[in-house]
Parts: C-alpha cells; sequence; structure tokens
C-alpha cells in the first residue's frame, strides 16, 4: 500500500475549488458515462466521473490535472454517494493525483522489466533537469513519478507523459522528448527505435511478414 | 514444426495494418457471425471445452468448463454478466494491449460469442486506466460495431441482444483479481471478496458473472471458425493452443509474438528474439511467466517447454507468458527486490499478513541486496513467506511470497556471499 492523502482543506481551497461544476462538454460525457450502467448502479460511474473532473481541473490549470477535496464533494453529489465513498475510491487509485501536478506528469516505470533495459537512466535524465519525484518544478512544467509496470514490456524502458506513451527509451532520447515538450511541441508517440514499428522485433517481424505491405487475409490458406 | 503464419490468430498483432472495422472484416473478423450463434448455446461451449482452451490470464483454469458454471436459466428474474479483464497489469505482460490497439474487433466478436454461450446480457470490458490510447481504440471499435449492428439489440442478425462496454480502471493492480474487478466496477475501491461465492453464483451487481481474460476471448470466434481438434492440434496435451509470448528484458529483440504453446525456450528465443545479449552461456535466469512466478536458473529452462505444465515442473509457472529474461549483468537479487517493491505498492491493505508482510519482505529484501543482514535472515525472510502465502483472500500474498521464495531456492549462495562481503568490510573498518 502506499500512503495516499488528500490536499489540505483550506479556506484558499473552498475559495478557488468550491464553485466547480462540470461544463457542458464534460457533463455531457459524464452522463454518456452513467448511462452504461444499469439503472440505479450509478455509483459504477464514479471511477469515469473522478477522471473527467479531474481533465477538467487540469484545462483549467494548464496541468494534468488533480482532484481538490470541492471537487470530490462535487462528483459525490452529482452521482449521490456519500462524499467518504467518492474520497475512498480518489484515495485507493494511483492514477487520480491528490495533489497538483505540473503541465507533464512525467511517469518512469521503474519495475523490474524496465529496469533490466535501463530505467535507471531515464530517472538520472529527469533528475538532472532538476525534477524530483513527487514535486512540481520551479517552472510548474513536470511532476516526476515513478510507476510501476504500465504494460509495454517488450518495448522498454518507457515512460507516459500525461496521456502519451514512449517506449524504447535511451537517456538521450527522452531529453530530445522533454526538450520538444518545453518548447511546447508534440513529439512522436510509441517507440522511439529507428526502424521499429510497434513491438514487433527490431529489424523487422519473423512473422506475418505479408501484413506489412498489405491486409493479408490468411483464410485463403486454412 | 513450427507454426504457420496460416495458423496465427492475431494477424494485426504489429498493427501495420488498420484496427478499424472494414479492415478486420477483410481479415476475416465478423464473418457470418450470425452462424456461429445459430449453432447454440451448449454447442459453443462444447467446442470451447474440447479445445483444450485454458485461461490466459495466469491460472490457466479451462475456459470452456468456466462458461458451465453459469446458471442456464434465471429463475429469479436476475440477468448475467461477461466481465473481460483487460486490467493488463503483472510486470512483463503486454499482450492484452496489442489485442486491444490492434485487433480490437477480435475481442467483440469474442465477447459476442462467449456472452452468448454463457448467456450474459452485456460484457462489460475493464480495462486499465494507463492505456489511454489503446481506451479510446477500443471506444471506437465499439462504436463501429454498434454502428454496423453487430451487437446491441439483434446482435449480428442473430435475434440475441447484447451490449458491450467499456470501464476504465484507474492505477491498481489487484483490480486484475476478478472479485476486485468486480468491486471496482461497482464503483467501489478493489478489494477482493471472499470465495464464495463465487461470481458464476453472485458476481456484478450479484449477479451470475464470469471473468475472462482479453486473449481468452479474443481467440474465441477463430476456434470456433477453424474447430476445436484445430486449436488443440498444436502444443502438448492438456496445454493446447496458440499463444502471444512477450520476451523482455535481456534479449536482443525483445518482442510480442504468436506461437505454439509448448514451444521450447531456446527456440522461442533464437527464432524471434535474436538470441540471448551475450550469447546462451551469458544466460543467468529467467522468470517465465510474469513476475508473479519464481525465476528458474539458466540450465533448467534452457530446453523447457513454454506451457502450463512444463513450467510447473520446473517450481515455476506459465502465468501470462511475459517471459523476462536476465542475463549475468543482472543484480539478480534487486531485480527481485524490485519485484517486491512492486506487491508493497500494489497490496490492497485488506488482509493483514499481505498489508503488512510485503512491505516487511521488500525491507529485508533491501538489506539482503546490500548484505546489511544476518545469515540467519535468509530462512527467516523465507518462513515468513510462507506464512503469507495462502493466508490471504486472495492471489496477492501468494504472488509476493514466489518470487522470494524463488530466489532463495536458486541463489542462497549469493545472498550468502553479499552477506558475509558486507560483514568483512565492517570487521576491516572496525579494525
Amino acid at each position: 500500500m502506499a500512503d495516499r492523502t488528500p490536499a489540505p482543506d483550506t479556506p484558499e481551497l473552498r475559495e478557488r475549488w468550491g464553485s466547480f461544476e462540470f461544463t457542458a462538454d464534460y457533463k455531457a460525457k459524464a452522463d454518456k458515462a452513467i448511462a452504461r450502467y444499469p439503472e440505479g448502479r450509478q455509483r459504477s460511474a464514479v471511477m469515469p466521473l473522478l477522471d473527467l473532473a479531474q481533465r477538467q481541473v487540469g484545462e483549467e490549470t494548464d496541468t494534468q490535472g488533480w482532484l481538490p477535496l470541492p471537487v470530490i464533494e462535487y462528483v459525490a453529489r452529482y452521482l449521490d454517494m456519500p462524499v467518504i465513498r467518492v474520497l475512498e475510491v480518489a484515495t485507493f487509485y494511483f492514477m487520480y493525483n491528490l495533489k497538483p501536478v505540473g503541465k507533464y506528469h512525467v511517469q518512469v516505470c521503474g519495475t523490474t522489466p524496465c529496469m533490466l533495459r535501463g530505467s535507471d537512466g531515464l530517472f538520472e535524465t529527469c533528475k538532472k533537469r532538476g525534477m524530483k519525484k513527487g514535486a512540481v518544478s520551479e517552472d510548474g512544467l513536470w511532476t516526476l513519478t515513478e510507476v510501476e509496470c504500465m504494460g509495454n514490456c517488450a518495448t522498454a524502458p518507457m515512460v507516459q507523459i500525461n496521456d502519451d506513451n514512449y517506449e524504447d527509451l535511451t537517456p538521450e532520447r527522452l531529453d530530445t522528448i522533454l526538450d520538444a515538450l518545453a518548447r511546447g511541441e508534440q513529439p512522436k508517440t510509441g517507440t522511439q527505435e529507428p526502424g521499429r514499428h510497434t513491438s514487433e522485433p527490431l529489424g523487422g517481424p519473423t512473422t506475418l511478414k505479408e501484413m506489412v505491405e498489405a491486409n493479408h487475409d490468411y483464410r485463403g490458406e486454412w | 514444426m513450427s507454426l504457420a503464419d496460416k495458423d496465427r490468430i492475431f494477424t494485426n498483432l504489429y498493427g501495420f495494418q488498420d484496427w478499424g472495422l472494414k479492415a478486420a472484416q477483410a481479415r476475416g473478423d465478423w464473418d457470418d457471425t450470425k452462424s456461429l450463434i445459430a449453432r447454440g448455446q451448449d454447442s459453443i461451449i462444447e467446442e470451447i471445452k474440447a479445445s483444450g482452451l485454458r485461461g490466459r490470464g495466469g491460472a490457466g483454469f479451462p475456459t470452456g468448463l468456466k462458461w458451465s458454471f453459469m446458471p442456464k436459466e434465471s429463475k429469479d428474474g436476475r440477468p448475467s454478466f461477461l466481465v473481460i479483464n483487460a486490467d493488463e497489469s503483472e510486470p512483463g505482460s503486454c499482450k492484452d494491449r496489442e489485442i486491444i490497439r490492434h485487433d480490437p474487433h477480435k475481442l467483440i466478436e469474442g465477447a459476442l460469442c462467449a456472452g452468448f454461450a454463457m448467456r450474459a446480457r452485456a460484457a462489460y470490458i475493464y480495462i486499465r486506466g494507463e492505456f489511454i490510447r489503446e481506451a479510446e481504440t477500443l471506444q471506437a471499435a465499439i462504436d463501429e460495431a454498434y454502428d454496423a449492428g453487430l451487437i446491441g439489440k439483434n446482435a449480428s442478425g442473430s435475434g440475441y441482444d447484447f451490449d458491450v462496454f467499456m470501464h476504465r480502471g484507474a492505477g491498481a493492480y489487484i483490480c486484475g483479481e476478478e472479485t476486485a474487478m468486480i468491486e471496482s466496477l461497482e464503483g467501489k475501491k478493489g478489494q477482493p471478496r471472499l470465495k464464495p461465492p463465487f461470481p458464476a453464483g453472485a458476481g456484478l451487481y450479484g449477479c451470475p458473472t464470469t471473468v475472462n481474460n482479453v486473449e481468452s476471448i479474443a481467440v474465441v470466434p477463430t476456434i470456433l471458425r477453424r474447430g476445436a481438434s484445430w486449436f488443440s492440434g498444436f502444443g502438448r496435451e492438456n496445454n493446447a493452443g496458440t499463444k502471444l509470448f512477450q520476451i523482455s528484458g535481456h534479449v536482443e529483440k525483445p518482442c510480442v509474438v504468436e506461437e505454439a504453446m509448448s514451444i521450447p525456450f531456446r527456440e522461442l528465443i533464437e527464432k524471434h528474439c535474436g538470441g540471448i545479449r551475450g550469447g546462451w552461456d551469458n544466460l543467468l535466469a529467467v522468470i517465465p511467466g510474469g513476475s508473479s512466478v519464481p525465476l528458474v536458473p539458466a540450465e533448467q529452462i534452457m530446453d523447457a517447454p513454454m506451457d502450463f505444465d512444463g513450467l510447473k515442473e520446473l517450481g515455476s509457472g506459465l502465468g501470462t507468458a511475459g517471459v523476462i529474461v536476465m542475463d549475468k549483468s543482472t543484480d539478480v537479487v534487486r531485480a527481485i527486490s524490485r519485484i517486491s517493491y512492486f506487491y508493497k505498492h500494489e497490496s490492497c491493505g485488506q488482509c493483514t499478513p499481505c498489508r503488512e508482510g510485503t512491505g516487511w519482505m521488500w525491507r529485508v529484501m533491501e538489506r539482503l541486496r546490500t548484505g546489511d543482514a544476518a545469515i540467519e535472515e535468509i530462512d527467516m525472510l523465507h518462513q515468513v513467506t510462507k506464512q503469507v502465502e495462502g493466508h490471504t483472500i486472495c492471489a496477492l500474498g501468494d504472488a509476493a511470497a514466489w518470487p522470494i521464495q524463488g530466489l532463495i531456492r536458486h541463489f542462497r549462495p549469493e545472498l550468502e556471499r553479499r552477506i558475509e562481503e558486507h560483514n568483512a568490510k565492517f570487521a576491516e573498518a572496525a579494525e
């Protein structure tokens, strides 16, 4: 278990977020999420709604977003749930940020498969740029977090920054990506290995070679 | 004999071609699904049983048998549900992601066939929260399937109504456990439930529920089309079929690849991964089935068949077939200690042996890594792993214990060497 506590409930926090409401766009998404569950089971939508709320906070603060207590209370009212049940969910799942984060949330995978392929060097790269784990950098751009296995093991090591994955990294490749983001550009996502498409062996697939060039239908050979 | 391309199920595994409906249909998905459903529920379950398909999520329980536990009729009006486990979070595993982002229609068509067979009214696909782009693709594929009338009311013209919904997680490994997943779907913390009642009796919203892995469901339409005997023709007895292997770590070319079950480890690595980094003499150990299974030393794994029974004989397991390869440059104690940290981080906190034990085991592992320990503590650690194993509601406690047990079993001399070296340094400093 990891320690996760919400940000302190202060008058300033109330002042800033007390009147939080979904925008029309987010409200439409929230209601669509609720409709996926049977009548009377709307609390099933607490996870998608917390995610939407975090994203809206992110848009308003030009960051990845987080969940101030008044926003959590808003979601509870929206779903007619006790606040503690929503708070429980918000503190249990790691993707809900309980404290403000930077514009870019740099989540470096440090679990064994990435560690074996050199994630130590990626942490070094981030630290050299002044990032600290769990803290927002002075310019407000970065928050560094060590995350657990992200399921990209065949293209390790990897980093997830906000909604995108960057795979097959080296310290230099990560530096290039962070430089581009700092300039406000969108770097290429996915594998950074030249010549690699996704998770096929480097240098070209050993199987299903026809698929590289055309949408081959193998049924004729059954 | 090696698996031919025509016998591979996931032909767009690498995403060289479009994942969309038109392209998927051109590859053979959604081809007269109506006639598959027309075979009837019992016939589909029998076919899957006969194919020998065992669950691809790690435990390897026979899929057809699992489906047969679902009620054939609802006596009290409760609907049944299919929940598809796409919460792929086991370190070393990265196959469901490829299915979802490159071949999502295999999964959706499989959901319909499986859901129909077990008489479910809807499927919920629980995808891990970190798969953000993958979830966008999956939702778009579901929308396409609805628009084409393949799912929803009168799905594929079969006369059967079937909905498919996607639910995104938010970063909790434990939600891959089936009852934790159900709790999470209900909008709660993902803490596993006591069994019984089993989900087939009372699962999602108290209704009969079956939870299946993405790969188990996505292979179903192809098995139905090609027949049980085609599928069971691959692999050794009781280990049938083709399987997505995910090879990471110290091989020349890590990759995901579909191969016949029971392929020898050496052949898998030579054929698809360009060999071990630095050659076969440089191989130290392999974790063959994702982080939860014990590691296997080089000399034992080299010619072992990669399947459920073959790896069980080596005191390990096939798990998710996430193969983590370690060469001799690896600090093996650190590699396992990092896995211990993972389980400490992911313990849900419900059962005391796991909540307290995972942290304790990790802290001792960290001391063993530097040698800052007493020789007796190796046995003490082993004893504590035995006290965690089997004493928790779900298998996370076991999964945290096994890697450490594997390390002690195979690398005790290395642990002792570190302690002796560390103590010698201290003795020197004291003089």
